[in-house]
């Protein structure tokens, strides 16, 4: 007969097996630490969303690493997290396409091999070699996404011919329910489109930037409030805010998905394109990893993801991203207007010239244009 | 003859006083002279330089928008205190005078209560309240009124500060008042003192050091808060923490934000003094 088996031993374990078991379970220890720490973690720089779970677990679970986001908002505040920390501090930054040039010549960023992305597969000849992401024939950061800037509005008080043109912000039945998204950039961008500057819009002379400033301050008495995102979207929602200065469809398409009558077109003045692209961080030790991960965002899955990003939507730039989008979630697409044909497409309106990448005034300094903002809100 | 006071040092005292001027000194001047040097630095390329100039001053001073910010943040603070301490003294008062001893001790846990959720929290749920399709033009719109705009006004921003100040401001009330001899009270009203007059020359001057006190409480937290003119004011009004966050999104300019807020802590000194002048201040003949 025998003494013990493995069933009894379950039933009623005796002393001897629990410290057999306790002692391989203690050398054991290192391994499964030693396992732990295998997983690699990359600490990326980011509007909020990009380090979030719909963005990058699939990935961390398929490549064992693990994102560690710090989120900013507004590339000046990125800017001074970065001048503030550590070189290696980022090992992944995610700007926004005007600020990647600063980015360069600060010397926060690595050169990147052009080779390694799919710089043939881009939507429009212009993303190829977007401003600012080259330099001496170097490329320093990869355009990820873009999204426009317009004529944000509940179509329960302003019509698709009013939305036509910024001049529906002026509306009288609009007094008090015209919102501004609390930044200088781009509300000031389209009152320069609005102004009739179209290319030009961040190159103003004097009397170009003054005419600017009268037709913002004409606006005043409209504005019913200065919002951040959260703001922003609880105005549009609630019905606070019918139209909204500075936005577009990355905040209205989140709550357009949810059902609330809103959206965004870009007007016959023009309109302003974001655009987020990933660098390498200077110093960063896992510049392998990290360039691995920029060509799964910029494969037709990545481009779907980024797509579909729950904290707000970006177009793809790429050939093969549009047409996955297109396969996996066509709703999505035709919400979007990324589908050929519709005259709302973002490549089409870069085509017709109706869409001016985002810039930082040229003649004026950022904090001209922020003493005005402030001058403006105090009005 | 009197006797001299024994100046000498009470080792025992000091050692228990020792950990607060520490702190004190660690944690509040420490920071404030570090603040007062900052808004003499300078910012380059996103990153602030030692330095000794006076450029963050003249450029903040001179700004139109700055005293336009500084005077919109005292009025509304002002607004917001008479606000505060006229719709508390009537609850208050009830509770100091009328209600018994465990019912103003449940108003008093009640009144605390709202200090466990996040003050953040709080304001948000006023979203849904004041919005156009909130509860109260819900409710108004059945007697045919409104809607009427309550989010991004004035109004929104002094909702906001109620929030935050009201509890307290009844707390304090009902504390000072709860204090008072009633004998004097009942004396006066002996004496053929009518009831209003009894508040106006019997309860208020001797609860007046109580009622300044939380006055200045109201005045403080309504001045330096951000939450409520960002968020229910909607930024109509740049209150001067707002001008702070402007200051320091775009450029990253601390220096000049440090500006803003040694003026926001002068002014506070200002007024918190002279309201505890006032509040201890003996009248004539009083000893």
């Amino acid at each position: 007969m025998t003494k013990s088996t493995s069933n009894n031993f379950l039933a009623k374990p005796s002393r001897r097996h629990l410290l057999k078991i306790g002692g391989a379970a203690a050398l054991t220890m290192p391994f499964v630490s030693r396992a732990w720490a295998a997983t690699t973690e990359i600490n990326m720089l980011a509007w909020y969303g990009h380090g979030e779970p719909d963005m990058v677990a699939e990935y961390e679970a398929a490549n064992n690493v693990k994102f560690v986001p710090k989120y900013y908002a507004g590339g000046d505040n990125m800017l001074a997290l970065i001048a503030q920390s550590p070189p290696g501090t980022y090992d992944l930054i995610l700007s926004d396409g005007e600020f990647v040039q600063q980015l360069n010549l600060a010397g926060y960023i690595d050169e990147m091999n052009p080779a390694d992305y799919p710089l043939d597969d881009m939507l429009h000849e212009d993303f190829k070699q977007f401003p600012g992401h080259w330099a001496d024939g170097k490329m320093y950061s990869m355009m990820l996404r873009g999204g426009h800037l317009g004529v944000s509005y509940n179509k329960n008080s302003v019509t698709a011919e009013e939305a036509a043109s910024y001049e529906c912000f002026w509306k009288p039945e609009l007094e008090g329910k015209v919102g501004h998204f609390d930044w200088h950039l781009p509300t000031l961008g389209m009152m320069s489109l609005y102004n009739g500057n179209g290319a030009s819009l961040w190159d103003l002379d004097d009397a170009k930037w003054d005419a600017v400033q009268e037709t913002t301050l004409g606006l005043r008495q409209q504005v019913g409030g200065f919002f951040d995102y959260g703001g922003t979207f609880n105005g549009l929602k609630n019905g606070d805010m019918q139209a909204m200065v500075g936005i577009g469809d990355w905040i209205t398409g989140v709550l357009e998905k949810d059902g609330a009558p809103v959206a965004s077109v870009i007007p016959k003045e023009g309109g302003i394109q974001f655009t987020e692209s990933y660098s390498i961080g200077k110093g960063s030790e896992k510049a392998a990893e990290v360039k691995k991960f920029i060509q799964y965002m910029m494969s037709p899955a990545g481009q779907v993801k980024s797509a579909q990003m729950a904290a707000y939507p970006g177009f793809c730039v790429t050939k093969g991203g549009r047409a996955a989008l297109i396969e996996a979630d066509l709703a999505e697409a035709t919400r979007s207007h990324q589908v050929d044909g519709d005259a709302q497409d973002p490549i089409t309106l870069i085509n017709e010239g109706r869409i001016h990448y985002r810039d930082i005034p040229q003649q004026q300094s950022l904090e001209d244009w922020n003493d005005f903002w402030s001058e403006y809100k105090n009005a | 003859m009197s006797s001299k006071p024994n100046k000498s040092i009470n080792l025992y005292a000091l050692t228990w006083r020792l950990p607060i001027i520490f702190w004190q000194f660690i944690f509040f001047v420490g920071p404030v002279l570090f603040m007062v040097a900052m808004s003499f630095f300078l910012v380059k390329n996103y990153r602030m330089t030692e330095a000794f100039e006076f450029v963050n001053w003249s450029k903040m001073l001179s700004r139109g928008y700055f005293w336009d910010s500084y005077w919109y943040t005292v009025t509304i603070a002002a607004i917001s205190t008479i606000c505060a301490m006229c719709i508390a003294f009537p609850a208050a008062f009830a509770l100091a005078f009328r209600a018994s001893e465990s019912t103003r001790r449940w108003a008093i846990f009640l009144l605390i209560i709202p200090f466990f959720t996040s003050y953040l929290v709080r304001t948000f749920s006023w979203f849904v309240i004041l919005s156009e399709n909130g509860v109260v033009n819900g409710i108004l719109g059945y007697i045919g009124l409104g809607p009427y705009t309550m989010l991004n006004t004035n109004f929104g921003t002094l909702v906001g500060y109620m929030t935050l100040t009201l509890p307290l401001v009844v707390i304090l009330q009902t504390v000072t008042m709860a204090n008072i001899d009633k004998t004097l009270i009942e004396a006066a009203r002996n004496l053929g003192c009518k009831p209003l007059a009894t508040i106006w020359q019997v309860i208020i001057p001797l609860s007046k050091t109580g009622l300044i006190i939380a006055a200045i409480f109201c005045f403080i937290l309504s001045f330096g808060d951000f939450v409520a003119p960002f968020y229910l004011g909607g930024s109509q009004e740049t209150t001067l923490p707002i001008l702070i966050l402007d200051t320091t999104k775009s450029g990253q300019q601390w220096p000049r934000a440090a500006v803003v807020a040694i003026m926001m802590m002068g002014t506070l000194f200002a007024i918190a003094f002279t309201g505890i002048a006032l509040a201890y201040r003996k009248r004539k003949g009083q000893k």
